[in-house]
């Protein structure tokens, strides 16, 4: 569950936000709105104000570190400190999320700067999965996927939800957002607006 | 000791060189004579200032005096350490991070050397204080300089990757880590590269300055690398508390990378 309290990301209005267990919340908007603006600041990524709440646990009364462990942010540009792939995994047994994403095992051992922008993608959606975050939070996860991949990273993500995970998910794609979404949040103009997936239709 | 002491005749002889590089230039139409004669003019002015300067303040043997010279070095350290950044830091920290630095470990070093090693009466005589502080701070400065456009540059460069590593729970200082090792890195190689160099290829100019004025040569070989030992621990202390300095700038306290603090890169 994530609760969000009078947030206020950096450029945007203040906003309020509950996502139970198990829910999914679309974000859209034009360019340059602010959508990543908002999965940063719940990141705690950004300086922002407000108090977020994922579960039982309370943002500003624990360390970012242990707050970002349970609310992972996929960023829509990939990053890589290490040559091989393998050196980026946390720990555990990313064999069965390759599989579900249809990508090779042995792609572990493969440096980071073989790896198409797609295999990029999918492989940082496997390191945040890994950690078992109890939120997701991902910019764009298909962006750079053909139909077939964003089927499969679509099937993760709804399987992942139905395991109790809540996940906050910008996207562009409307057939995508009416695929995943429960809840839909338009930002446009500075202004934050939300609405139930009824509402929304 | 015995020294041959040096009218103006004798340097104004020297200069005859000076005018052969800038007809030089003018006969190759390299252009550099104005840049020449603005160097050569002020190179001899600040020296003899300072000259005068020196002559004045070792005459009154006041710690007052010798604590503003060194201030006013150390604000020039300062202000030369980010003259050399690329990327410079906002507000204060752009001249105060190195300057903090070098005040604590060049301060620290000298004092340290004074009132053990060279035991000079009383400790701050500026006689003995002003040249050591001089040689710890333009060297340490070097090197400051060179770990803090290394840390800047590459935390910039790797914004994303440090940024992922800081979505996955990791720390400023895990995620930092590589920067920070390698600024320190760069920092202090000049020195050691100094060192390893120091008689082979590069007589020092401390030691050479002693020879000339007399000094045994094996005395004056004792001196430098007292010298040398000060300026690597004055360099490996300021590289230090200006990288970490300007990481901890560069982040804050939740963990997030502070780039909004760091000027953009500049042209040319």
């Amino acid at each position: 569950m994530l609760t969000l309290t009078q947030l206020v990301p950096r450029g945007l209005a203040p906003f309020d936000l509950t996502l139970e267990d198990g829910a999914c919340l679309t974000v859209s908007g034009p360019s340059g709105a602010g959508k990543t603006v908002i999965l940063r600041a719940i990141a705690d990524l950004d300086a922002n104000t407000g108090e977020a709440r994922a579960g039982s646990l309370i943002r500003s009364q624990i360390s970012a570190p242990v707050w970002r462990k349970n609310v992972a942010y996929v960023p829509a540009d990939t990053g890589w400190w290490a040559d091989h792939v393998d050196s980026h995994m946390p720990e555990g047994d990313p064999g069965p999320l390759l599989d579900a994403l249809d990508l090779d095992r042995a792609c572990l051992s493969w440096p980071v700067a073989q790896l198409s922008t797609g295999e990029r993608q999918r492989l940082a959606l496997v390191r945040a999965l890994l950690a078992e975050p109890d939120v997701l939070l991902l910019d764009e996860p298909t962006s750079a996927l053909d139909i077939d991949a964003t089927k499969t990273v679509e099937r993760l993500i709804t399987d992942y939800m139905s395991r109790g995970a809540t996940v906050v998910i910008v996207t562009h794609d409307d057939e995508q957002a009416q695929r995943l979404g429960d809840q839909h949040l338009r930002v446009d103009g500075g202004k934050v607006e939300i609405l139930s997936r009824e509402a929304g239709q | 000791m015995t020294y041959i002491s040096l009218s103006v005749t004798d340097v104004a002889i020297g200069a005859i060189l000076i005018v052969a590089n800038g007809l030089l230039s003018f006969g190759l139409g390299l252009k550099l004579e104005r840049t020449l004669v603005i160097a050569t003019l002020r190179m001899v002015v600040q020296l003899t200032l300072v000259g005068y300067v020196l002559t004045a303040v070792f005459n009154v043997a006041s710690p007052w005096w010798t604590g503003t010279i060194a201030l006013v070095m150390i604000i020039f350290a300062g202000y030369e350490v980010a003259a050399r950044q690329d990327r410079r830091l906002k507000g204060v920290w752009s001249y105060g991070l190195g300057a903090t630095a070098m005040t604590f470990s060049s301060t620290l070093v000298t004092v340290l050397a004074l009132t053990t090693q060279i035991g000079t009466d009383p400790w701050y005589d500026p006689q003995y204080a002003i040249p050591l502080l001089g040689m710890i701070l333009g060297n340490s400065m070097t090197g400051i300089a060179l770990g803090l456009s290394t840390l800047t540059s590459g935390v910039a460069r790797d914004r994303v990757a440090i940024e992922a590593q800081l979505c996955l729970g990791a720390t400023r200082w895990q995620a930092c880590g590589p920067m920070i090792r390698s600024a320190i890195r760069t920092g202090m190689m000049p020195m050691i590269n100094a060192m390893a160099a120091a008689g082979l290829v590069s007589l020092p100019g401390m030691m050479t300055g002693q020879i000339l004025a007399g000094v045994p040569p094996t005395e004056a070989v004792r001196y430098q690398i007292l010298i040398m030992f000060l300026i690597v621990g004055a360099t490996g202390l300021g590289v230090l508390m200006t990288v970490f300095g300007g990481l901890a700038y560069l982040t804050d306290s939740r963990h997030r990378l502070r780039l909004d603090r760091l000027h953009p890169a500049r042209m040319g």
